[in-house]
């Protein structure tokens, strides 16, 4: 089972939750951490990395001795990765989202694969559990591809963590696509309540089975809890604010670990998933 | 005219809120909401909308089975396992790349341009404001963000405005790269976690990737002192200016529960002075 933890905004706890949730999960777990723009996850479980893979998307190579200047190439690439400029085929590697059209098109056998690096990803171990996270190059624009390539190295028969970004767009879609369920994680405030509406939509469109998790339950109004409500969304756990759970947070401490009181809490919100995708299954 | 971006690497540190209180600091503004994904400015700006405008980017395929020989030349090429046995296209997976349409013999791939969400011109308070909104699963965030802060030189430039302040997306990919590109300095607003400090080091260095001079505030500072210390260390052998340490205030959450503020909600909350000097510090490194 792959349980991805996701929010519409950002900073409203998916990484407590996200980690939390595994560490109560038991040693059998696997922690992936998605959002690969600004990864966390391993500030807090501490992992002894173990291996890192350089992770690329293809690339067009032109062949200048085997160019004709068909622009056949040009013709077909949509996002402006390939061009002409004087009479010659330039590439915009950044640009190119490794369709392969152009080498699919190119009728002179010109245009070989090569690889762009846009990031990497990393294997650790943390009190047994397999932790994983991808880290997008600095500079470069594409998450989804690094998103894709973590999300393919969990093993689907043993139970996963993921910690999605932050927003509703493809980031979110290649983090969360396919998962078992997601645990939503929101504040109590209009900010909110607007980004939940989003994240709600988006795991609609992807069919995914959801559930709320209302973080700093208490510092704002009841939107999100009304929202909740009328649109039949489960909320799994309330988390109220407390400032030495800020601060522990700031210090880079689990919640489960910083405050034990919330393992028996966690232990519980893994039964209730459970249970409630058991019940979809039916 | 100068345009300042406000991100952060690390979500929910306070962009929103800050840019929102700078507003009303700042004389005659033009406001952008680059956080196209989740936008949120407006909630506290309330603009009256004067223009809306379909934002039209990428495309998706779709197969008619009319014409479709089920010659399985699309699955074959398709990178982005788009399209099912049986020869319907995922639109949710589909990239938008169009081999498809292109090497389809029957014809029967159609490839229609996305409506992939919208973007509007209002009138705030503090002055006009230009926002959008993505469609949910959408892709070409970038592009959209591209779009609104071309939108904001505009009319600044029509009205003689000398500052657009840019309330951008979280994160270092591409809505983020597109969102700075340009602009005359950003201010990270971070927070003294663990994570705070990591994302903030990482968009320093998409900022100096890209030229643009990037300036620190420290938001909810008192929450970690030590952190916030070890955050200023950082930020100075960054090369980059802290340009202030605002406070942990309840009344940062309580004035955007009223759609108001910081100032307007509480002139004499303890983070208002605070942000006050921010905001100095901003126009002075501006200048």
């Amino acid at each position: 089972m792959i349980i991805s933890v996701a929010s519409g905004k950002g900073g409203t706890g998916k990484t407590t939750v996200a980690t939390s949730l595994a560490l109560s999960l038991g040693k059998d777990t696997q922690l992936a951490d998605c959002d690969v723009e600004a990864p966390n996850v391993h500030l807090f479980v501490h992992p002894e990395f173990r291996n890192e893979e350089i992770i690329t998307v293809p690339v067009p190579k032109v062949d200048e001795s085997r160019c004709t200047g068909c622009g056949k190439c040009v013709e077909i690439c949509r996002f402006n990765a390939i061009v002409n400029i004087a009479d010659t085929i330039m590439t915009f590697p950044e640009l190119c989202h490794g369709c392969g059209g152009c080498q699919a098109v190119c009728p002179a056998g010109a245009i070989e694969e090569g690889e762009r690096i846009i990031g990497v990803i990393q294997h650790g171990l943390c009190n047994g559990m397999d932790f994983l996270h991808g880290r997008l190059r600095i500079g470069e624009a594409m998450a989804p591809p690094l998103i894709r390539q973590v999300r393919s190295r969990i093993n689907p028969d043993k139970t996963a963590v993921i910690d999605a970004p932050p927003g509703t767009s493809c980031p979110v879609i290649a983090a969360i696509k396919d998962t078992d369920f997601v645990v939503l994680v929101a504040e109590p405030t209009p900010f909110g309540l607007n980004d939940l509406e989003l994240a709600i939509e988006t795991v609609k469109i992807l069919k995914i089975p959801a559930g709320l998790i209302i973080n700093r339950s208490d510092i704002g109004d009841m939107g999100v809890a009304d929202y909740a409500a009328r649109e039949n969304i489960p909320v799994l756990m309330e988390i109220p604010y407390d400032r030495n759970i800020a601060e522990a947070y700031c210090r880079g401490e689990p919640l489960v670990e910083a405050f034990p009181q919330w393992r028996r809490r966690f232990v519980r919100l893994c039964e209730d998933i459970d249970e409630l995708v058991a019940e979809i299954a039916l | 005219m100068k345009e300042l971006v406000v991100i952060s690497g690390k979500g929910g540190s306070g962009k929103t809120t800050m840019v929102a209180a700078m507003a009303q600091l700042s004389d005659n503004p033009v406001l952008c909401d680059a956080d196209v994904d989740a936008a949120d400015l407006h909630l506290i700006l309330s603009p009256g909308v004067i223009e809306t405008h379909d934002f039209m980017a990428g495309h998706t395929a779709s197969i008619n089975p009319e014409r479709c020989n089920e010659c399985g030349k699309c699955i074959e090429l398709c990178r982005w396992n788009a399209i099912s046995g049986d020869f319907v296209v995922d639109p949710v997976e589909c990239e938008g790349c169009g081999v498809c349409y292109y090497f389809c013999e029957q014809g029967a791939i159609e490839f229609p341009e996305n409506l992939s969400g919208h973007w509007y011109i209002s009138e705030s308070r503090f002055g006009p404001m230009v926002h959008a909104r993505l469609g949910v699963a959408e892709e070409n965030s970038g592009k959209l963000v591209t779009r609104v802060r071309q939108e904001g030189a505009k009319i600044a430039e029509a009205g003689s405005h000398d500052l657009v302040i840019t309330d951008g997306p979280p994160g270092t990919g591409c809505p983020v790269i597109a969102a700075i590109g340009g602009a005359a300095g950003v201010l990270i607003v971070t927070e003294p976690s663990v994570s705070g400090r990591h994302d903030m080091e990482r968009v320093i260095e998409v900022a100096r990737h890209f030229s643009v001079p990037a300036m620190v505030c420290i938001n909810k500072y008192d929450l970690n002192e030590a952190g916030a210390d070890d955050i200023q260390r950082l930020v100075k052998k960054n090369n980059v200016t802290c340009v202030g340490l605002v406070p942990f205030d309840p009344a940062m959450t309580k004035s955007m529960v009223q759609a108001k503020t910081l100032f307007e909600y509480d002139p004499h909350a303890p983070a208002c002075e605070a942000v006050r000097k921010v905001w100095e510090q901003v126009l002075n490194r501006l200048a």
